[in-house]
């Protein structure tokens, strides 16, 4: 199954040049790597946020494949009715009933964690032939910085600033990933850019499931994470290497983690070269990095005991 | 690029040109500096394509040939990713800012 990137450089783009997205960006890492997971044609439903915004402004298209636009809440719900459309036509011979298509919903953490889960949470449990990724960068990034429920335990976002009086977002990030297990659908999975064969396989194996799939995928935000740009692969490495961003996957409920790194790091070394988390290294907030670190650590160890049950 | 009319675009905001985003020339962005691709270093591992945002690595006849400056907007990812010891894609300084493209 060991694919080279040599051959999947010479596929075609389903997303080309001429996008809008930022310096350094981490979105297209993540589609360059998905949409090249399956030969079939795709059908993409994209709820608003950056990837859709910068890749659709009229009369441009940074798309090279089917793609309708969906509002923020209901990405899962257009791809669902989508797959539907495209059953019933087969049902009514209109078109060849071999004939494969894939869909996919794609949001970011904002149109998935939040205003989305209810839309999500339904197309999952209806069972659509759909696959479902979040490009998580922890933020709503297209409309300037909001937190949403994705960022995590400490960042300072327009709505969660830290200052004098606090330090930043003080709730613990939603486990999204887990609720998406709950749905019992056949695979769930966690990945990230820099480790593109991870991230290759997983996007494969859940177009190749029949039923929903749902991707969570850590999304670099050079922009809203306050980081150099040329620096973002080895940021996403430091998450995984911290265990703030574990990469596991849930096949038929059951959990297996993709990466265990062999010393796991200090979570501040994830936290530090990043601007929104620059006031946790001041005197008075070290409990927050304390608290940050004990939460990562009840993390990692509860993952590693759920992998231990399912005999991973 | 030309600006179609009502009579010329297909109702309901459909857009029938997949992937005409290419006439959008980002490489107009950067600033300051740019990559190099020195061939003789290059062992084709093709990381610096793979992490290049704006697929402005060029590739050809399955080998990396170079930098499409047309869309390069100079993040720095793929000369930092590029793994041989002597560097196969350093950043250098850039003087000209390629401001012209932006109006097309
Ligand atoms: C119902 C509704 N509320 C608000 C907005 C404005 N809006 C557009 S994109 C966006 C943020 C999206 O955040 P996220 O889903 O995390 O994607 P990102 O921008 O980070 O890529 C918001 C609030 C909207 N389009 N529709
Ligand atoms: S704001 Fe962040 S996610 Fe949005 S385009 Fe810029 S870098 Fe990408
Ligand atoms: S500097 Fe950035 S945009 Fe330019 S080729 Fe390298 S990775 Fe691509
Ligand atoms: S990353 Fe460096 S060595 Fe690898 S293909 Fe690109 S230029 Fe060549
Ligand atoms: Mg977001």
């Amino acid at each position: 199954m060991a694919v080279k990137l040599k051959d999947l450089a010479q596929m075609e783009d389903k997303l080309v040049a001429g996008h809008g997205m930022c310096l350094g960006c981490g979105i297209p890492l993540i589609f360059k790597m998905i949409l090249r997971a399956t030969e079939d044609p795709i059908v993409v439903a994209n709820a608003t946020g950056c990837l859709e915004v910068c890749t659709t402004i009229f009369p441009r298209t940074a798309w090279n494949c089917m793609w309708v636009h969906s509002a923020f809440e209901n990405a899962a719900a257009t791809a669902a009715g989508v797959e539907a459309m495209f059953k019933a036509l087969k049902n009514k011979g209109k078109i060849p009933a071999d004939k494969k298509i894939k869909f996919l919903a794609v949001g970011g953490d904002g149109g998935t964690y939040d205003i989305g889960i209810q839309s999500l949470s339904g197309a999952m449990e209806r069972g659509h032939d759909i696959v479902y990724v979040c490009y998580d960068n922890n933020v709503y990034a297209n409309t300037g910085g909001q937190r949403s429920s994705a960022t995590p335990l400490g960042a300072s976002a327009t709505t969660s600033p830290a200052g004098s009086k606090s330090p930043g977002k003080v709730q613990k990030k939603k486990d999204l990933t887990k609720i998406l297990v709950a749905h019992n659908i056949p695979y769930v999975a966690q990945a990230s850019p820099h480790r593109w064969q991870d991230l290759y396989n997983k996007a494969k194996k859940a177009f190749e499931v029949e039923g929903p799939a749902f991707l969570n995928v850590l999304c670099l935000c050079p922009t809203e994470w306050k980081y150099d740009e040329s620096q973002g692969i080895k940021l996403a490495q430091l998450a995984a290497d911290t265990c703030a961003w574990p990469l596991y996957e849930v096949e038929n409920g059951k959990y297996k983690i993709n990466y265990k790194p062999k010393e796991k790091k200090p979570v501040l070394e994830w936290l530090k070269p990043q601007g929104r988390f620059r006031h946790l290294f001041k005197e008075e907030n070290a409990w927050m990095l304390e608290a940050i670190q004990k939460e990562v650590d009840r993390d990692w160890e509860d993952l590693n005991k759920l992998a231990e049950i399912s005999g991973a | 690029m030309k600006k179609e009319t009502w009579k010329e675009l297909p109702t309901g905001t459909v857009n029938i040109h997949a992937g005409n985003s290419v006439s959008n020339l980002t490489g107009t962005w950067r600033s300051g500096r740019r990559p190099e691709f020195i061939e003789k270093n290059c062992i084709q591992c093709f990381f610096c394509w793979l992490f290049c945002p704006h697929f402005a690595i060029l590739v050809k006849d399955g080998k990396v040939t170079g930098i499409n400056y047309d869309y390069c907007t100079g993040c720095g990812l793929c000369a930092e990713e590029c793994p041989t010891k002597e560097k196969s894609i350093v950043m250098v300084k850039e003087e000209i800012k390629l401001a012209e493209g932006r109006k097309k």
